[in-house]
């Protein structure tokens, strides 16, 4: 320890610069591209009573491939004659079949659907990242790993109803009506289904328009695991599409994921009904580094924290906020590590950060960041090559924000940073639960009596200590405030599936 | 010569103090046999918003208390109640209801604050969990009351059903703001006598008296108030869903026009707590 503690600290001295690592510069990465065929069709139909059925209005439109542009396949564009065809074909099959199935044989369906999703998992990551633009790494090891996770977490559910509610017991609502956003197509979409066939629900779901492909594969997969028809349905296509699916009469529940703007709108649509619902919508969650934190892993969680799928997350710590004694060190850190960031093909096993899931999207990320160096932040953008075709955009680090400025406000979906400071914990509790949503927040400290009362005080559904963007189908997910109502994952997710009887 | 009796100036229990509107407006209510009995405040929208102040400062405290001492002050207003059962079920009397009546509706009330006096430390137990996340991590998903929760109850057991909507919310740690039954105030201005000599700290109920089509548009939009219990009409459960879309607000409706048994068994719940319950899941390594 002694011989430890006289080490001179270099790069702690005043003056003089962290190293850097340099290596980015001086090797090139071989491509490292993942070869396995995602089998995609040229075109997907509509998945409504166990078959893939033409759209009646005829219409399809087209999944672009945010690395390349290119087109992918097409898609079948649900209108409301085939939104009603999906519901009626749910309630049949809720009234029918599902409802009087015992949870024991609900169960085996969800295993076989978890199963079967293990059994072609890469040949789903390769089809995610086609169609999302999410590093491969990401969705061969997180994504698909974890849509398979949730059937098979909830299936074991389907039989343990009577354990969900002590003291009631439950039933299912009927048809349930499903939307959900383009940044995890798969996983969002097994988080939805899982739990709502666990429950003894029926289904009817509408995939993003930017991201399909997933969803309708799955439907392969139903189809092969002999899960009867109507239990899921799938409609493909933008608002339009969502809007005659949520205020469609059948559906008794409505269960969306996607933006608080759209949150809204659907909760003033559905007023004076009595449609349950349940909405997990965006977020601005703060990352909060005190002075005692281990830097290094800090460091790496605030990385993984907003740059995870682009930053294309809900619970994205897209707010740093670092505690003074430590900023400069931090932020040094920080800029050395985005520097060897990896942007670029998704389909390449070494790429950090691929593209942005569409051009709309890159859009909106360039405004907001153009906000940012007009009110006044500092902008750091390494100088890394991007693609010359395909939507990407830098790793990026707002350094002095204030907490009037948009970039701290407003949630940007993108792979940007926004960095504040904060001097005791109380300010940054204030900081922190200053926004109007509370979907997450991170603190990294050494301390256990720090974590437990920072967790406690923090406005959020979900709190990361030393660690961040973890998610499990045990572990329910879901916001305060204006993040949204209910939760997704875990026994706490599955109540909201059900009415209490 | 007989006495004249002295009368009371009804007057409504916000942050702690006995308040008349800020509007100086009061509406007369009669008793059963329609005789003037008393003039009540007709709160207005900036008293609401006053109360709303009071619960706001007086939320963190209360939610940080402990989880037996909340379970102490609400059984202590059930004593406070019950000492004064008589004063209470001569309120309830005013709308009409027989002796026997009254009686019963102050039983009830007492029986069901007693009930949740009880869940106070429990409902945790039952409600949250330790999650077997398949990493190594401690994960465990904890509960936390909302905040702020509207109540406007019904005229149908004015002070039974005011309880029974705002005992649940009270018991995780929120604070309530609510609106009393507009033809039967006046057990909730009795109430208010009791929550003051009760334990609890002033603020965290607060209670109005007024006009439903006043202050209904109040309670939607109020963005402070996180969630709203309400036995509330067709039109009113409409205004005030709208209303809750902007601040993205928890709203829990009983149908006005469906007969409610809030003397049954099932009108007192532990889903009524968690119905105004946060849920809070936190992940830590586990590791040296």
């Amino acid at each position: 320890m002694a011989l430890l503690k006289t080490l001179p600290k270099a790069h702690a001295r005043p003056g003089r610069p962290a190293p850097e690592l340099i290596f980015g510069e001086l090797w090139e990465y071989d491509p490292a591209p993942e070869s396995a065929d995602p089998k995609l069709k040229p075109r997907y139909e509509l998945f409504i009573n166990g078959e893939f059925v033409a759209p009646k209005s005829g219409k399809y439109f087209d999944s672009i491939n945010p690395a390349n542009e290119q087109k992918l396949a097409e898609i079948a564009l649900a209108g409301a004659a085939d939104v009603d065809a999906a519901c009626q074909a749910a309630q049949r099959a809720f009234d029918q079949v599902w409802s009087r199935l015992p949870g024991r044989e609900r169960a085996k369906y969800l295993f076989r659907i978890a199963r079967l999703l293990q059994d072609r998992a890469r040949e789903f990551a390769v089809a995610e990242t086609m169609d999302g633009g999410k590093p491969i790494r990401e969705s061969r090891d997180f994504d698909v790993p974890m849509a398979a996770a949730h059937f098979f977490y909830h299936a074991g559910w389907a039989d343990k109803l009577d354990y969900v509610a002590p003291g009631r017991r439950v039933a299912p609502l009927g048809v349930v009506a499903q939307v959900i956003p383009w940044n995890f197509p798969l996983l969002m979409l097994a988080w939805k289904i899982a739990p709502a066939l666990a429950m003894g629900n029926c289904v009817v779901l509408k995939p993003a328009e930017t991201t399909s492909i997933t969803a309708l594969k799955l439907a392969e997969i139903f189809q092969d695991a002999g899960l009867p028809p109507g239990v899921v349905n799938f409609v493909a296509g933008a608002g339009e599409t969502g809007a005659a699916l949520v205020n469609h009469p059948i559906p008794a529940k409505v269960a969306f994921t996607g933006s608080t703007v759209v949150g809204k709108l659907i909760m003033r649509s559905l007023a004076g009904s009595d449609k349950k619902m349940t909405m997990e919508l965006g977020g601005k969650a703060a990352n909060i580094v005190f002075d005692d934190a281990p830097i290094d892993q800090a460091v790496e969680g605030i990385i993984n924290g907003i740059f995870f799928n682009q930053g294309h997350v809900c619970c994205a710590g897209s707010r740093l906020l670092v505690h003074e004694p430590v900023a400069a060190t931090v932020l040094a850190k920080l800029k050395n590590r985005i520097k060897v960031l990896r942007v670029g093909d998704p389909l390449d096993k070494n790429t950090d950060i691929g593209a942005i899931n569409s051009k709309e999207q890159l859009g909106k990320i360039t405004e907001l960041v153009a906000s940012g160096v007009k009110e006044g932040a500092e902008m750091f953008q390494p100088a890394c090559k991007l693609p010359a075709k395909g939507w990407y955009f830098r790793p990026t680090v707002f350094s002095k924000v204030t907490m009037s400025h948009r970039i701290a406000r407003e949630e940007i979906f993108g792979p940007v940073l926004s960095v504040l400071t904060f001097r005791t914990v109380d300010e940054a509790v204030e900081k922190a639960n200053n926004t109007a949503y509370g979907l997450s927040a991170g603190v990294w400290t050494d301390k256990g009596s720090r974590i437990l009362k920072m967790s406690t005080e923090l406005k959020a559904g979900v709190v990361w200590a030393n660690t961040y963007n973890k998610f499990d189908p045990t572990s329910p997910f879901g916001g305060y405030k204006e993040s949204g109502f209910g939760r997704e994952g875990g026994r706490q997710g599955l109540l909201d599936y059900c009415r209490l009887i | 010569m007989p006495r004249l009796p002295i009368t009371k100036t009804p007057k409504v229990y916000v942050g702690g103090a006995f308040l008349r509107s800020e509007s100086s407006r009061v509406y007369p209510v009669k008793d059963a046999a329609g005789n003037f009995f008393a003039n009540i405040p007709q709160c207005t929208r900036k008293d609401l918003r006053n109360a709303v102040e009071a619960a706001a400062k007086a939320g963190p405290g209360w939610a940080k208390r402990t989880a037996y001492n909340r379970g102490q002050i609400i059984y202590r207003l059930g004593e406070m109640l019950e000492a004064r059962a008589g004063e209470l079920a001569a309120a309830i009397r005013l709308g009409g209801a027989s002796k026997a009546a009254a009686a019963k509706e102050v039983a009830a009330t007492v029986d069901r604050l007693i009930y949740y006096a009880g869940w106070a430390d429990k409902y945790e137990q039952v409600l949250g969990n330790v999650n077997p996340v398949a990493a190594p991590y401690f994960n465990f998903t904890v509960t936390e009351p909302m905040g702020i929760v509207g109540v406007i109850a019904p005229d149908e057991a004015p002070l039974l059903a005011l309880l029974t909507l705002l005992a649940p919310a009270l018991t995780s740690g929120n604070t309530v703001v609510a609106l009393a039954s507009t033809t039967q105030p006046y057990p909730a201005i009795v109430l208010g006598e009791m929550l003051a000599t009760s334990d609890l700290p002033g603020g965290v109920v607060n209670l109005l008296t007024g006009f439903r089509k006043e202050l209904v548009p109040t309670f939607a939009t109020h963005t402070h108030l996180r969630a709203i219990a309400a036995v509330a009409n067709a039109d009113e459960r409409k205004a005030l869903a709208v209303g809750a879309a902007d601040s993205v607000k928890r709203t829990h409706f009983i149908k006005a026009e469906e007969k409610h048994g809030w003397f049954a068994d099932p009108a007192q719940s532990l889903y009524a707590i968690r119905d105004f319950l946060e849920f809070k899941t936190t992940w830590h390594p586990i590791g040296a």
